[in-house]
């Protein structure tokens, strides 16, 4: 008899690959290469060399590159490759925020087809008409899920399409001659990003705390709304998961105070099909695709992101806009006076509008709302799980279901056996499974936000939970266990201390071989900073975890 | 059920497990829930959708999904089927296939913002990346990648205005009208730019530059190769002058270029930035950006970066490495809009792309690949002139991988010739006569062109002019 691997109930006996990989520099031999570049001929050669010959900035000093053959090139990578989690590896629900669904692999097909990998952006836009109806038929399907009246797709990933939505925002009121709108009102739990890219962009920020439910309560906003308010910059259903149901209340505030109302719908996966920006009002919105859409979020990028506008708003998005002739063809309209102007080089991440319009086509609507069902039914089934464990809440809103993601508090299990939510998630790992914590600040005290999405059967939901409750159980019994995690990871546990201190950091091999090895830089001209010129007083140390 | 809602589906989708009718009752069961609409009780009516999505019937079936993709996709006509000579930001160079291999593993592709012990793979290939950037550049830090070169250089002369407290940038030379429509719109609530323009045959005089830096400039900003593939620039003396009145030299780079040419900073750069895309990145009709910034290791400048760095640190077994965010109260993940600018999700697997392109060509790789493009590059320039039908101004400078070419001796537009040479299958340039106000068109030439393929393109510009 076969004692079968068993998961009910149980977390999984794992561990990752641990290779002991050394750094890429410690690789090879001079003399070893990976790949020969194709030598001139003769006649190219021969108009070439004078000019090689007279560069007045010729290198001389070859760059200190490793010289490794191609086998152990490939080794080194796959190793490490194999020391990281990706989504198609694990329960990744534990990424909140994050909307780690299924990236299918169909879609990563075509977009290693030469129809999309070996095109120019810049040829004829005759022989780009494939591309050109690909992404205006995206851009269509995005303004129907959002309501909205167009839609350009250049940003290159979420906080880029936040930002250059602020900048429309800028432009508008620029030329209504209202620039003295210089304030944005954002939230606690709207994503960093919207108060970060509307302080680049010039705005100062007014940032609501939420209330008992999450959101902030609608006196909050109109205290805060005036002449000078740009806009209003807020996630909903908030980072917490909690749709604020005054949102409909809070745009109405904020147009009659003349301000615009942005959306972020970075992750709408619990609400697709459901509720949309058109239907609340708001005049602007914005996608991450490898959220909602499934493209695949590659170690942190490329991504890609979609912003829809009122009709009013049109004329302002970035330049070019893709339209339709009456022929039927495609072409570029570069003319746009009102447009920001460029966010992007070219017409986006095109690979990613490939795959999130085949995963739209996939699904059709009735899909789409499948989706939104099933993340929201998901999390709701996690929501009464993992709060079934002991010292784990969920603050705000007590008694309500939430949409597609939870912010958990593991503040009870750290007061009562010293285990924080970092370390907890340390310990985790050793299951294979991820876990994060939350954007900072830690509003929600040792939290933990977990987004299970469509994508993770029953029994993964199940196998996650049992992770979590045996981690929580050791966090009793052998704190020093969870302490001491990661056990089954590739490295052993690490310290923060020198990634603070200008003299100790060394974020290249470069400065290592500089701070430790003894090696002097080379002395280079460089700029002096004029005497007196204030340095910059650094704010209080923080960790990501 | 919500009503007027559509009916929830009776089959599940296939990448939707618990669709499945009988899973998911069961889990509405457990949850004393009767219905999946109960959850959306926050929701008010007025907001909801009353009617299904208005959009094309699915295709479920994964065979009808490719047939329906293929289909779409065959109207565009590829490079491999055509001879391509547009550049203008895009640039086709070879793709060794290891770095397709390597950026197409699922552990890399799906992976995210996992943390340094479980994703300890990523943040070695990432840390490695920014450490052969580092010796290409001879700089000491190098980011994470930011989204493109756009983003780069706006992000580098921003940095400027914090690091000097100052507000004036002179951007130097040709560079691109998209990418400075990028960097206009960026700095403009902190910076003014000027921008010296020059023309294909003569670079901006020195006296001129002078003229327009002063003590608010922040930075000088040049770029190298330019957006005509000169690479010429005097950045010695763009330095002296820079930091003679206190601004920075800030230098937009192609790092494919380094193996040949001097990196900047050894001139006096003190910001050095651009696109990865060169890197094994390779086209997909211009999606695939990244960008790099790269400074010296003075916390005035690495204490004004936006982006994610990468520490190395031991961990508790002696003989393994490890790495960490360094000063990660920087950015605005710590600190919201306390934080530099901001950082989001980026370009990190084109971070890790570009690392295994400079791992496998080393510095001898570097050295002849940038040798084979001003070899062909001088080659297409010379032999388009010899044929007497159109101008290369500037033809006696040196020029990386780029070069005007422009049509007034043949009395045409660009946008015919470029008509006439895509009906013989050649994407002969990017038409600039827009922005430089004479017929002329951007040429591109990188080792993927061989001598037969220019002489390919010359024969037909000959058939096509005369």
């Amino acid at each position: 008899m076969i004692t079968f691997p068993q998961r009910d109930g149980h977390a999984r006996d794992f561990h990752q690959a641990r290779w002991n990989e050394q750094l890429i520099f410690d690789l090879g031999s001079p003399g070893e290469r990976g790949v020969v570049p194709p030598a001139s001929e003769p006649a190219a050669a021969a108009a070439g060399e004078p000019v090689r010959r007279s560069l007045r900035n010729r290198r001389n000093a070859a760059p200190r590159l490793p010289q490794i053959s191609q086998p152990q090139v490939l080794r080194h990578y796959l190793r490490l490759s194999q020391e990281t989690l990706g989504a198609d590896l694990n329960i990744d629900i534990g990424q909140g925020t994050c909307t780690m669904k299924y990236s299918p692999k169909v879609n990563d097909t075509f977009v290693r087809s030469p129809e999309v990998s070996a095109v120019h952006p810049l040829q004829p836009v005759d022989t780009l008409q494939g591309l050109l109806e690909l992404i205006h038929r995206l851009e269509r399907m995005i303004a129907e899920i959002s309501g909205l009246h167009s839609v350009t797709l250049q940003p290159g990933a979420g906080s880029a399409a936040i930002y250059a939505n602020v900048s429309m925002v800028r432009k508008y009121h620029a030329v209504r001659g209202e620039s003295h709108r210089d304030e944005v009102i954002t939230t606690g739990f709207s994503h960093p990003s919207n108060a970060a890219t509307a302080k680049t962009a010039g705005y100062k920020i007014i940032t609501l705390q939420g209330g008992p439910d999450g959101y902030p309560t609608v006196e909050a906003l109109r205290a805060a709304v005036s002449n000078r308010t740009a806009a209003l910059m807020i996630t909903n259903p908030e980072d917490i998961g909690v749709f604020n149901p005054h949102i409909a209340e809070f745009v109405r505030i904020v147009h009659e105070a003349g301000g615009l109302c942005v959306y972020d719908q970075a992750n709408a996966n619990g609400i697709l099909g459901i509720t949309r920006a058109a239907e609340v009002g708001f005049d602007i919105c914005h996608f991450n695709l490898h959220k909602t859409f499934s493209t695949p979020h590659a170690c942190g990028g490329p991504a890609a992101g979609a912003c829809a506008v009122t009709e009013e708003l049109a004329p302002y998005l970035p330049s070019p806009v893709i339209v339709r002739a009456d022929d039927g063809r495609f072409d570029l309209d570069h003319d746009r006076p009102l447009s920001i102007g460029k966010v992007r080089p070219f017409y986006g991440v095109t690979a990613n509008l490939v795959r999130a319009y085949a995963w739209i086509s996939s699904l059709g609507a009735e899909g789409l709302r499948q989706v939104a069902e099933t993340a929201v039914l998901n999390n709701n089934y996690l929501l009464k799980k993992i709060t079934e464990i002991d010292g784990v809440t969920a603050p705000y809103a007590e008694g309500h279901h939430r949409i597609e993601q939870v912010r958990y508090s593991l503040a009870d299990l750290h007061e009562e056996t010293g285990v924080s939510s970092g370390d907890f998630g340390v310990r985790l790992g050793d299951f294979g499974l991820h876990y994060w914590t939350s954007h900072h600040p830690y509003s929600v005290p040792e939290p933990a936000t977990i987004e299970p999405t469509e994508s993770y059967s029953r029994a993964e939901l199940d196998e996650y939970v049992a992770a979590m409750r045996t981690v929580a159980e050791e966090a009793r019994t052998d704190p020093e266990k969870v302490l001491s995690a990661p056990h089954r990871g590739p490295i052993h546990r690490s310290g923060q201390d020198a990634m603070d201190d200008p003299e100790t950091w060394a974020v290249t091999y470069r400065a290592y071989r500089h701070k430790y090895l003894g090696e002097q830089p080379p002395e280079v001209p460089r700029w002096i900073p004029p005497a007196g010129l204030p340095a910059k007083q650094r704010p209080p140390r923080a960790a990501h975890r | 059920m919500h009503e007027n809602a559509s009916p929830s589906p009776t089959t599940a989708h296939p990448y939707i497990p618990n669709a499945a009718p009988q899973v998911r009752d069961g889990m509405l069961a457990e949850l004393g829930v009767n219905s999946v609409d109960e959850f959306f009780a926050d929701i008010p009516e007025a907001l909801r959708l009353t009617r299904p999505l208005d959009l094309p019937a699915p295709l479920t079936s994964e065979a009808e999904l490719v047939r329906h993709m293929e289909s779409l996709l065959s109207a565009n006509v590829t490079t491999r089927q055509a001879l391509n000579f547009c550049g203008a930001g895009c640039y086709q160079h070879h793709v060794p296939v290891v770095c397709s291999e390597v950026n197409g593993r699922a552990e890399f592709l799906t992976a995210y913002a996992g943390e340094t012990y479980e994703d300890h793979g990523k943040f070695q290939a990432l840390f490695e990346y920014a450490s052969m950037m580092a010796e290409l550049l001879e700089m000491d830090v190098v980011t994470i990648p930011t989204y493109d070169g756009f983003q780069a250089a706006a992000t580098a002369l921003r940095m400027a205005t914090r690091i000097t407290h100052r507000s004036g940038l002179v951007v130097v030379g040709p560079v691109g009208q998209d990418k400075l429509s990028k960097v206009y719109d960026y700095v403009a609530p902190v910076a003014t730019v000027e921008h010296l323009s020059a023309d294909p045959v003569v670079p901006v005089p020195l006296a001129e530059i002078a003229r327009h830096v002063g003590e608010d400039t922040a930075a000088v900003y040049v770029e190298l190769p330019d957006a005509h593939g000169c690479v010429d620039a005097d950045l010695g003396a763009l330095a002296a002058l820079a930091h003679n009145v206190g601004a920075l030299l800030v230098v937009g780079v192609d790092p494919i270029a380094l193996g040949v040419l001097d990196p900047p900073s050894a001139a006096g750069a003190d910001i050095v930035c651009g696109d990865i895309q060169s890197l094994g990145l390779g086209m997909q009709a211009g999606g695939a950006h990244g960008g790099f910034l790269a400074v010296h290791d003075d916390p005035r400048f690495v204490l004004e970066l936006p982006s994610r760095l990468f520490g190395l640190t031991p961990t508790g077994k002696p003989g393994e490495i490890g790495f960490r965010d360094v000063a990660y109260e920087r950015t605005s993940l710590a600190a919201r809009e306390n934080g530099n600018e901001w950082v989001g999700t980026a370009a990190a697997l084109w971070g890790i792309t570009a690392g295994v392109y400079l791992a496998l060509h080393g510095p001898q790789g570097m050295a002849e690949l940038g040798d084979t493009i001003i070899d062909r590059t001088h080659y297409a320039m010379q032999t388009l002139a010899g044929t007497g039908l159109v101008e290369v101004p500037g033809i006696d400078r040196p020029h990386f991988r780029e070069f005007v070419v422009d049509l007034a001796p043949s009395g045409r537009t660009a946008a015919d010739f470029l008509k006439a040479m895509a009906q013989r299958r050649i994407f002969a340039g990017v038409d600039i006569s827009a922005e430089s106000g004479s017929q002329q068109v951007l040429l591109c030439t990188t080792e993927v062109h061989n001598q037969r393929d220019i002489d390919t393109l010359v024969a037909a510009v000959k058939e096509v002019l005369a």
